[in-house]
């Protein structure tokens, strides 16, 4: 019993994640009833920051890279997920057909903590509101706190069995919209989802791991992106990675590993401005390993060539759905850190 | 490399020839093997599955082990306390139960949250197991999960167009959905009827009144009385006897096993002689070995699983009733136990076959061709055999000072082997004796044979003894059991109806409703504490004619129940009594103070420690406990139809209104399917011993042709030798069966004193049953009889040619 | 021996073999000091008092037991020094046994207890095996088994069991001393003709002087001593 609703809250939720059990022939007549991402729809603030409950799968994706007082590098991931069961916005209540999962991690150079929550849409249990804004799931939250509720400023909070963390957030620079107007295509048939990012968090707080505390601060990334479609039935998983550069800017690429390995990306300058990323933009050379935590990453266009390497290779999320992700540090034409994250890889 | 695997087939085909003569030796060495693999696995597939089955049942129903949070005596508790819990950090899952009225039929509706209930602990009640399932069970109408006889009941009700799906593990009687769907079915708007909790809670959650006032935490049913650590004796008691009919089995194999190295000597000095090494030798008898183990093994194994089919139900039954451990009825299929049980058989032959094997590499290539006298009691031996009972029995008090169950079981298992060793050393004493006495010459040739065939029939004796002093001392520990719990059931049970409330104020109803209805209303309240450091309850009782006629006391203090209804004073419970060693006048520490003991009750319903005090000072010691329970009391005949007034009035659940004489059939009901495990290892105990003693006849029978052969020639006709053969197994059986009768009674001694003692925590007395011991007589005597008679036939119609052999035959 | 013997023409050879029984009433020594020499093809009859030790040096030249002192060396294998494994190899493949007591594997049948040892040295010849048969006289009985035969037709099979492979040694321990008279001459003679014409070399022990007298060559021992 637990296991067959482990499996199905894993397939439902992280539709993402279990790319290879889903393809997107298969969906064609599940799709039928949520919404599909339309290329001139656009982003429209502050509802944005909110759910899009007409499509079927949605999530809020920040991850930090942090410093330590005591000099160490340390890295926090919260994120939310949304999934409709059912296209329909009548019911209310628990009735309401949106489930909620969650995953918090926080990462040091010798340990990996996370932690997993599950709740329902509808009773006030799970979920987010535009503005002002705020997402939550049981006591692990990311609210705004400036008097405008916007995302700018944001606190954020989680805690598992033997870590928990409190931190503060501003931004620094304007949200991102990715791909075409946050128009992001993420397969070779067509597949997109709407995606857009805030990259220029600066972050503080407290992190508690295994009953102790250290002051922490550095840099955030903040994801949000919405689709009712999946990935490609060959497509077996992704590799997906945010990073600060030492110049001030921020790049953010991705490959969805298949039959023809699909990638696309966005690099940021330091204002703001965006210069969306394709195919034969960015080159992605794994080092080692399986999963692979560390790489090469090429933009020509950028002058990028750098190499990251995971902060701790062992950064495994052993949660319902399996996957990697932590944080990384940055050589070469630039320094600095960033996020990696890895999904579909056989489990060791 | 050719050339050596085909010398090792020949080498192997000449070993394995061997066989193709003797089937009967090959069957006696697969079946002991067989047996031996079919009890172990037998049992150690009972034993999982149980096991399995608590780590399910844990969380059953969401009632079982999990903690649940209700609202107390007249709050509410709603979906936003639930909501309100879970933002504070409580990892807790809503759970709506109630009864549903659908047409004719009335169901227990089960509203539970499939996905905050995956957080709090494996296991859970049925639910949606696919994707559609979950969106088609939150949403209007819903899906209800039941069993089919439920759903059959439900068949045709209006539940709003709920879909009922068929769940062979939904709980009996039982319609579960979705928590949002349960409030709308029973009209209960956003109420809960209570939170399954996590057995821990995260670091740092505000307390549960600072987040929600009103709100009482209980734990499962049993306080921390976990069925797998409760249930361990019953396992260590199967899995005792699984071992004791293992061995009982080895006892064939090794004579089979023993017969055919001995009869395979002369070829295998031939085989070296010709060519094959020493290595050769050994390692192909020994990988014959293991290929016999593997092929019994395997059979083994499927008897075994079919044997735990068989058991299974009634396990289940016993498990649930004497420790309300829930637990499946049917077995599953667990690849460890296959390797288990190979394990086992493999191991068994190793142990079998490891003298055969040592005698093999040691054996000279010349040596004198004579058979060595493997069959003959040797003196050394006996002095061997008596020097190893004496060490067990010095063992003996090692492990009862050891103490604890394990302790138990060992002192069991050291005083049963010493008994085994000491058999053949006695039957020969007793022998010598007679052949003092014996008269005649067919007397004492006679009593002289025999003394020489104990030797090769001592495993066989052995095995028979250890079968028949298992039945005798399980069965006397079953009958003293049986008529003490009889008893002590009398008086327990002196009301003639115990009802459960679901709520306090529907408690207060109840016996407001009863009041001019009964003759007396017995509240009987409980809260669960801490007692001399075990999870256990105090219980209190209201001031009752009923309790000072009936009370089942082991020891009591004059007056103690006017002590006890003034609060003065309190009762315990056997096992509580001689856990701490707590006499009367001693003063027991509780929660609001300690109070002194005025008597001791027994107590078989559960293992753990009871306080027994006045009612008044119950509800001032512990004002919160929920007053849930009471016995009442009525006519006898009118307590049928006062049980089916009430449960209408009130719309009770079944189970929540037990009669005495249903309480008392069910009891003894759940006491017998108990022993009825027991009973069937029994038998199967006892006709593994009857193969043993079989085998050992055969093996005797090939062997003493040489002995027979003169007595023929001396004019003793072959018939009249068979007869003396039966009559000779006879005696021996009797005298067996007759030795095992101190044994049994021995061991059941030990079962009642110090294993019921050490498992339960309390002591009956031994109650001998004669015909019980005449049963077994007989049926030792029967087993002989089954296991000499082919021998004797075969003898009675041996050829005289091959007795004349025997003359011919230069060795 | 003065004569230095031509090595290739040596089949068995030992110096100062010695032997020594050690019982609970005290050592017996057996042998003290045997020299022994068996060319190819060549019969040698050992002859001797009960308990002279013949079945002993017997024994020794085929590897079933150890020599305390001495040097033996039989095809080749110096057996002081061989192992078990050497031992049965050397038994298997170069060696051919007959015993007093015939020691057939009582679970075959005359057909396989002939080839056994071949086959066990990966030398069966089907041909040869039947012809050994024939000659032996036991082509009627191959489907038999050995408690169904005489004691006569047993011991035939043990010859064949240990002709069948072509050893170059062929070692017999009083082969007739289970047999009748006239039963023991018939299978004497028939396996010193069949030993002879396959050109292996026979050591014989036994009591019978006629038996004796038909080798190439008679040693005695007496008190653990040629003579």
């Amino acid at each position: 019993m637990n296991a067959r609703v482990i499996a199905l809250l894993a397939a439902l939720v992280a539709l993402p994640l279990s790319a290879q059990e889903r393809g997107f022939a298969g969906l064609g007549s599940d799709v039928a009833g949520f919404a599909l991402p339309d290329r001139p729809r656009g982003l429209t603030f502050p509802a944005d920051h909110g759910p899009h409950d007409d499509f079927r799968i949605e999530w809020w994706y920040l991850t930090a890279n942090l410093r330590g007082a005591d000099g160490r590098d340390y890295g926090v991931q919260w994120t939310l997920f949304r999934s409709a069961l059912a296209p329909d916005g009548l019911f209310q209540g628990w009735a309401a057909p949106q489930v909620w999962m969650a995953h918090a991690a926080a990462t040091s150079e010798n340990g990996h903590h996370f932690a997993e929550r599950f709740g329902r849409g509808g009773i006030g249990q799970a979920g987010v509101t535009a503005q002002p804004f705020a997402a939550w799931i049981d006591d692990w939250q990311m609210v705004a706190t400036g008097p405008d509720g916007s995302p700018d400023r944001l606190r954020i909070t989680a805690r598992g069995a033997d870590f928990g963390y409190d931190l503060a957030a501003t931004a620094g620079g304007p949200l991102v919209a990715n791909g075409e107007n946050g128009f992001s295509i993420k397969g070779p048939q067509g597949q997109a989802s709407h995606y857009y990012s805030q990259p220029f968090y600066d972050i503080a707080g407290v992190l508690t791991l295994s009953g102790a505390q250290v002051q922490v601060s550095g840099q955030a990334w903040l994801d949000r992106e919405w689709s009712s479609q999946p990935l490609d039935r060959s497509q077996q998983g992704w590799d997906w990675m945010a990073l600060h550069l030492d110049d001030g800017r921020k790049l953010m690429a991705a490959q969805v590993r298949g039959a023809q390995p699909f990638r696309f990306g966005s690099l940021i300058a330091a204002d703001g401005s965006v210069q969306p990323l394709t195919h034969d933009d960015v080159e992605l050379t794994p080092a080692r390993g399986s999963p692979p935590t560390s790489w090469r990453v090429r933009v020509p266009s950028g002058s990028i060539d750098v190499t990251i390497g995971a902060v701790n290779p062992d950064s495994a999320m052993a949660t319902s759905v399996p996957y990697w992700e932590g944080p990384v540090r940055i050589e070469g034409s630039s320094g600095g850190r960033g996020y990696l994250e890895m999904t579909g890889y056989p489990a060791r | 490399m050719n050339a050596r695997l085909q010398r090792w087939r020949l080498v192997l085909g000449a070993l394995m020839s061997h066989w193709r003569r003797r089937p009967l030796q090959l069957a006696m060495l697969l079946a002991g093997l067989m047996l031996a693999t079919t009890l172990w696995s037998g049992v150690q597939a009972v034993n999982a599955e149980a096991r399995a089955s608590y780590a399910i049942a844990a969380d059953r129903l969401g009632t079982g082990a999990l903690p649940r949070i209700e609202p107390a005596g007249g709050a509410r508790l709603t979906t936003a306390d639930f909501v309100a819990l879970r933002r504070a950090g409580w990892m807790v899952s809503p759970l709506v139960e109630g009864r549903l009225r659908a047409g004719a039929a009335r169901v227990s509706v089960l509203g539970i949250d499939p996905v905050t209930r995956i957080g709090l602990a494996p296991g859970g009640p049925a639910g949606p197991g696919t994707e559609g399932d979950l969106g088609a069970f939150i949403t209007p109408p819903g899906l209800g999960y039941a069993a089919p006889d439920t759903a059959a009941t439900l068949a045709g009700a209006d539940l709003g167009g709920l879909r009922i799906v068929i769940d062979e593990d939904a709980p009996a009687n039982t319609l579960i959905v979705d928590v949002g769907i349960a409030q709308a079915l029973l009209g209960m708007g956003d109420r809960l009827t209570a939170l399954a909790a996590s057995a821990g809670q995260p670091d740092g959650v505000p307390p549960l009144e600072r987040v929600v006032p009103g709100l009482i935490r209980t734990d499962p049913q049993g306080g921390a009385a976990d069925p797998a650590a409760l249930t361990d004796s019953f396992h260590l008691n199967l899995t005792a006897f699984a071992l004791l009919s293992f061995i009982v089995g080895l006892f064939i194999t090794q004579s089979a096993v023993g017969l055919a190295f001995e009869q395979r000597r002369g070829v295998l000095r031939t085989l070296r002689a010709l060519g094959a090494t020493r290595g050769e030798a050994l390692g192909l008898m020994a990988a014959e070995l293991a290929v016999a183990a593997l092929v019994a093994g395997a059979a083994g194994i499927v008897l075994g699983w079919a044997m735990a089919a068989a058991l299974m139900p009634g396990v289940a039954a016993t498990l649930s009733g004497l420790y309300g451990a829930d637990v499946a009825g049917s077995l599953q299929f667990r690849p460890g136990w296959v390797l288990s049980g190979i394990g086992m058989a493999l191991a068994g032959t190793a142990l079998a076959g490891a003298r055969g094997l040592a005698q093999t590499a040691r054996m000279p290539l010349l040596a004198a061709g004579m058979a060595a006298p493997w069959a003959q009691a040797t003196r050394r031996g006996l002095r061997l055999q008596a020097a190893g009972a004496v060490a067990l029995v010095l063992a003996l008090p090692l492990c009862l000072a050891w103490g604890g169950l394990v302790g138990g079981f060992a002192a069991l298992a050291c005083g049963l082997l010493a008994a085994a060793l000491l058999l053949p050393v006695v039957l020969d004493a007793v022998l010598r004796l007679a052949s003092r006495g014996a008269r005649g010459v067919l007397t004492g040739w006679f009593v002289a044979d025999t003394r020489q065939q104990l030797g090769g029939l001592s495993l066989a004796l052995m095995a028979l003894m250890l079968a028949l002093a298992a039945n005798i001392g399980v069965g006397t520990m079953v009958g003293s059991f049986r008529g003490t719990f009889t008893g002590w059931l009398d008086q327990r049970l002196s009301a003639e109806l115990y009802v459960t409330a679901r709520s306090e104020d529907e408690g207060r109803r109840i016996r407001e409703w009863l009041g001019p209805r009964s003759d007396a209303i017995l509240p009987i309240w409980n809260a669960e504490a801490t007692l001399e450091g075990q999870p256990g309850r105090i219980y209190g009782v209201a001031d009752d004619p009923t309790y000072r006629e009936n009370w089942p006391l082991l020891a009591g203090a004059p007056g103690l129940w006017d002590s006890l209804a003034a609060g003065r004073a309190v009762l315990v419970n056997e096992q509580l009594s001689r856990r701490a060693s707590l006499r009367i006048g001693d003063r027991i520490d509780l929660p609001g103070g300690a109070m002194p003991i005025a008597g001791v009750y027994s107590d078989y319903g559960n293992p753990s420690p009871q306080v027994m005090m006045g009612l008044d000072e119950f509800s001032r010691r512990f004002p919160d406990a929920p007053r849930l329970y009471q016995a009442v009391r009525v006519a006898p005949d009118r307590a049928g139809s006062l049980a089916a007034e009430l449960a209408d009035a009130f719309d009770l659940p079944a189970g929540a209104i037990v009669d005495q004489a249903q309480a008392r059939r069910v009891s003894l009901q759940i006491f017998d399917r108990t022993f009825a495990v027991t009973a069937a290892l029994n038998v199967l105990t006892l006709a593994v011993a009857g193969v043993a003693l079989l085998t050992g006849l055969l093996t005797l029978a090939s062997i003493r042709l040489p002995q027979l052969a003169p007595v023929w020639a001396a004019g003793i006709p072959r018939a009249r030798l068979a007869r003396l053969d039966l009559l000779r197994t006879l005696l021996l059986a009797a005298a067996t069966g007759a030795y095992a009768v101190p044994v049994g009674l021995g061991l059941a001694w030990m079962l009642l004193a110090v294993v019921n003692v050490e498992a339960f925590g309390w002591r009956l007395p031994m109650q001998v049953s004669v015909p019980l011991l005449a049963r077994l007589a007989l049926a030792a005597l029967l087993t002989a009889l089954a296991a000499g008679a082919l021998p004797a036939l075969r003898l009675a119609r041996i050829t005289p040619g091959r007795l004349l052999r025997v003359f011919a035959d230069e060795r | 021996m003065n004569a230095v013997p031509d090595l290739r023409d040596v089949v068995a050879s030992a110096r100062g073999l010695e032997k020594t029984y050690r019982t609970p009433g005290g050592d017996v020594p057996v042998l003290r000091g045997v020299d022994l020499t068996i060319r190819r093809g060549e019969s040698v009859a050992i002859t001797g008092e009960s308990g002279s030790g013949k079945s002993t040096l017997l024994h020794l030249v085929g590897g079933l037991d150890a020599a305390d002192a001495g040097a033996l060396n039989v095809l080749g294998v110096d057996l002081g020094t061989a192992t078990d494994r050497e031992r049965a190899a050397l038994r298997r493949g170069g060696i051919g046994m007959i015993f007093q007591q015939f020691n057939l594997i009582p679970s075959l049948d005359v057909r396989a207890n002939l080839a056994f040892q071949a086959r066990l040295a990966d030398r069966h010849d089907p041909g040869h095996a039947a012809a050994l048969a024939e000659g032996l006289g036991l082509g009627a009985l191959l489907d038999r088994y050995p408690e169904q035969l005489s004691g006569g037709q047993q011991q035939r099979v043990a010859i064949g069991r240990a002709l069948a492979g072509n050893p170059p040694l062929v070692l017999a321990d009083e082969p007739t001393g289970n047999l009748d008279e006239a039963t023991g001459d018939a299978v004497a003679d028939l396996m010193l003709a069949l030993v002879r014409r396959q050109g292996s070399a026979l050591v014989l022990v036994t009591h019978s002087p006629r038996l004796a007298a038909l080798c190439d060559r008679q040693v005695h021992l007496r008190a653990g001593r040629l003579a």
